[in-house]
């Protein structure tokens, strides 16, 4: 991964990325550390906002003329402030949780079942916060603990785990649309697309936002990169200079929108846009918009 | 500087009349607790010929469903919902003179048409500042449909609780709303 994630991040002194002779060692691992560090990353990402998003939210603030957006700016730093000070949640949405992992393919994973143990850790860690899941979406029975989590699971090569994870809120995940355009549609169509998902997202999707974007893959994985977007930190830059000048491209022209903090008005719409693309088919240029909240809940461990 | 009126509940149709779309404005006094699922029950009740299980005229509502609360805390984050579930739902209560709404995001053609009839005004909270808002509940217990647990509906009391008014009895809009 090209980017440095400045967000909650936690390192556990193991024995990864040893090698001999330039070829890394396989490695036991107990899926009880997996528990154990989802468990912390998740409690912390609750009351600890990232830096980089306090960061360009502060930024935002010196651009903003209206009083009423430098009100709203405000009172979401102090928000976070009071927050982390209290090791209380941000927001009380404390959303769905989703994670990603890297799994080195010298990891031997030992002593039960990884998703039981991730589950687990989700469990434990949603004990003092708002349990948000269903466990069937017609039957709309509250699981009561915020478990299964939205899992992904990526084979790559050395012995290191990496767990990155989000904890979404619905408010924005209800305004994120997905659709697969014909190519005739170009660019000019993909831009349209995505600026009017942030338009009728409105205040709905508690701006400021951070859009998540994904361009090509399929159906099921355009869905994957627009929400893998949201796992890149405020500032980082997609590699493709093509695509770095979508995403530049993109942010001035929904910062133009006016929408601004809460969808009250203002220059501050978004604080990023983050596109990643994938190859596709002759036949179609997917496009997913993932939008991301005031509450960009969000971290990264290291095993 | 942000002027900010304060207003307490309950609140007459005649001084909700006087609120205008983008005042920031301070609630204080007695506010009920309800979302997707108290408000489905409501309306049941009120069909049936049942009166809600709180009075409704001169009533302020908050779509929220809180964070459970840390100990020493009397109430956990508790920051606005998305107010649109509530839409149709909602025409019955102001009928009967529900006269606020707090809650996020835009509402309805026919709740907007109702605020005006009945003289009624829904109000923006921040959504994502929940922790900060809470600290502006300083009383809270449930009167109605214990079983639903966060879903349930609570009677709170506030205290200069900040909301910005984004829908006035006059038609005014706050809310920033792009051409189709």
């Amino acid at each position: 991964m090209p980017y440095d994630d400045r967000g909650a991040q936690i390192r556990m002194t193991t024995s990864a990325d040893s090698t001999v002779n330039g070829r890394s060692v396989s490695r036991d691992v107990d899926v009880a550390l997996l528990s154990d560090a989802v468990e912390r990353a998740l409690r912390a990402a609750a009351s600890r906002l990232p830096p980089d998003y306090l960061g360009a939210l502060a930024d935002a603030s010196h651009r903003e003329s209206s009083p009423l957006a430098i009100d709203i700016i405000g009172t979401l730093l102090d928000n976070a402030a009071y927050a982390e000070h209290e090791q209380i949640a941000t927001c009380q949405d404390t959303g769905m949780a989703m994670l990603f992992l890297e799994i080195g393919q010298d990891v031997h994973l030992t002593g039960g079942n990884v998703v039981d143990a991730l589950n687990d850790g989700v469990r434990r860690a949603y004990r003092d916060l708002r349990k948000s899941i269903v466990g069937d979406p017609l039957l709309r029975k509250n699981t009561g603990d915020n478990s299964p989590a939205n899992l992904h699971f990526d084979i790559v090569p050395g012995n290191a785990i990496r767990i990155q994870g989000l904890m979404k809120g619905f408010g924005a995940e209800m305004m994120s649309r997905l659709v697969l355009l014909p190519p005739a549609a170009g660019i000019g169509g993909v831009k349209d697309f995505i600026v009017d998902v942030v338009g009728r997202a409105g205040p709905n999707a508690c701006p400021p936002l951070i859009v998540g974007v994904g361009i090509g893959g399929s159906f099921d994985s355009v869905g994957l990169l627009a929400k893998r977007a949201l796992l890149r930190p405020l500032g980082s830059v997609n590699p493709l200079p093509h695509v770095a000048s979508l995403e530049s491209e993109l942010i001035a022209t929904i910062n133009a929108l006016g929408i601004g903090p809460q969808g009250l008005g203002g220059v501050t719409t978004a604080l990023g846009v983050h596109v990643e693309v994938g190859a596709t088919h002759i036949a179609a240029i997917p496009v997913a918009v993932n939008l991301n909240c005031s509450a960009p809940r969000r971290f990264t461990v290291e095993l | 500087m942000l002027e900010t009126p304060e207003i307490s509940t309950p609140l007459d149709a005649e001084h909700a009349r006087t609120l205008r779309a983008g005042t920031k404005v301070l609630v204080s006094g007695r506010v009920y607790g309800a979302r997707d699922a108290a408000h489905r029950r409501i309306v049941d009740l009120l069909d049936a010929g049942e009166p809600a299980p709180f009075p409704l005229d001169g009533s302020i509502i908050y779509y929220v469903g809180p964070a459970p609360a840390k100990e020493g805390h009397m109430i956990g984050p508790a920051g606005p919902t998305t107010s649109g579930r509530m839409d149709t739902l909602t025409l019955p209560l102001l009928e009967r003179g529900l006269r606020g709404m707090i809650g996020k995001g835009y509402r309805s053609p026919d709740v907007r048409a109702a605020l005006c009839r009945y003289g009624a005004v829904y109000f923006a909270a921040i959504g994502g500042a929940a922790a900060l808002l809470a600290r502006h509940i300083v009383a809270k217990r449930v009167v109605a449909f214990a079983d639903l647990g966060s879903e349930a509906i609570f009677e709170f009391t506030f205290d200069r609780f900040p909301v910005v008014v984004a829908n006035d009895a006059s038609g005014g809009e706050a809310y920033v709303r792009l051409p189709d």
